[in-house]
């Protein structure tokens, strides 16, 4: 945890406080579940206003929406391919969705308006429970794709072209997990710390470009996060033409 | 709300950038929940409304292509017929025009012949009379030949 304050205290900087929620002898971060909860209830209200009547002639919130579902139907189908994407464009579209507002979210609500007693509001994903969890779903989801689509055959998939693969391939399913959650959360959070430290130093208009900047690559860390997750269930998916 | 924050707070243990606390599972709850809301919410009725559309833009086009190829064919069939009924046309038309043209033909022949009987009726009235003609002068001419002779004898 640490703390920096200037003299004549115009910012503050700290990184690794939480506002700490208890439940039993179990601790939550608290701030976590707020700024998600805020972003998750901005998401649904869009997606509900723009459900509500459909046209064949889309206009509007649908149009949008429908690009979004289009723009991951893509995404989804390229990676898992024509057979077994259909099943899994929820999960993947989900992740992208909510790693997009996330960020965004992040980056554009003005959190700081909301004065917590421990602790700041900001990104969930700059949390690494956040990014932890999700990197283990996309990992339970292809183990799942890959055993419930071939069964014990998915196994074959750690000796496939050389046997010499295996530990390779074992090491793998521990580093992409690991590298996916420390992917977006590194990002997120370097952006937050980045952006503070500018404005803690000149407040106005030097973090300007830094902003921009975070809005950009943290769209792009929401658009990987689910393109390598839908990439390792159709690998795993994947049947072997040889 | 506040105080019920601060309550909670009261036992907190220290923060870090790594803190990996029941934040885990409850987010993984939380996003596989989110899954099956967005999945029911979203995915589902844009997908079907996106398929509907695209179905029935390609089931629009393959009408469309298969209405264009009978309306082809219809033409090509309506050209066929005209070029048909123009040949008929054609040949009524000449059929009519050498008709006209033997009638004229048979009634001027008529009419010449008509012409022709005529002409030689009077031809022949006219030789008739003239025979009579011819033959009464003779008889006068015999009359006064006659006439003379004896004129002639009788002043000697």
């Amino acid at each position: 945890m640490v703390s920096l304050s200037f003299p004549f205290h115009i910012a503050e900087l700290e990184v690794g406080q939480h506002l700490y929620w208890q439940i039993g002898h179990l601790n939550l971060h608290g701030q976590v579940f707020i700024s998600s909860w805020v972003v998750i209830g901005a998401l649904l209200t869009l997606i509900v206003l723009g459900t509500r009547k459909m046209e064949r002639d889309p206009k509007g919130v649908q149009n949008l929406l429908e690009f979004l579902w289009d723009y991951i139907r893509d995404l989804a189908r390229e990676q898992i391919g024509e057979k077994a994407y259909r099943d899994w464009l929820p999960f993947i579209g989900t992740l992208f969705l909510f790693i997009f507002v996330c960020n965004w979210g992040g980056a554009l609500v003005p959190w700081k308006l909301v004065k917590l007693p421990s602790g700041e509001l900001g990104a969930p994903t700059a949390d690494i429970n956040t990014t932890v969890a999700m990197a283990l779903l996309v990992s339970l989801s292809y183990f799942y794709a890959g055993l419930s689509r071939k069964g014990l055959r998915y196994f074959e998939y750690y000796v496939e072209p050389t046997p010499i693969m295996l530990p390779f391939k074992i090491i793998e399913d521990f580093t992409k997990p690991l590298s996916l959650s420390f992917r977006l959360f590194g990002n997120i959070l370097a952006d937050e710390l980045v952006v503070g430290v500018l404005a803690f130093l000149v407040p106005v208009i030097v973090p300007l470009p830094a902003m921009f900047l975070g809005l950009f690559t943290s769209a792009i860390q929401a658009l990987i996060f689910a393109t390598l997750a839908a990439n390792y269930i159709g690998e795993a998916v994947h049947e072997e033409h040889h | 709300m506040t105080s019920w924050l601060l309550l909670a707070e009261a036992g907190a243990p220290e923060g870090g950038l790594f803190d990996l606390d029941a934040t885990l599972p409850l987010m993984v709850i939380q996003v596989v929940l989110l899954t099956f809301i967005l999945n029911g919410l979203f995915f589902r009725p844009i997908g079907k409304t996106v398929e509907d559309r695209e179905g029935y833009i390609s089931t629009s086009r393959a009408d469309a292509k298969q209405k264009l190829a009978q309306v082809e064919r219809l033409e090509a069939q309506l050209t066929e017929q005209l070029r048909g009924a123009r040949q008929q046309s054609q040949q009524l038309i000449t059929e009519a025009e050498q008709e006209v043209d033997r009638l004229y033909r048979e009634a001027l022949a008529m009419a010449q012949a008509e012409a022709n009987t005529v002409r030689e009726k009077s031809r022949q009235e006219i030789e008739i009379q003239k025979a009579a003609a011819t033959q009464s002068l003779q008889v006068e001419a015999d009359r006064l030949s006659n006439l003379i002779v004896d004129r002639l004898l009788a002043s000697r």
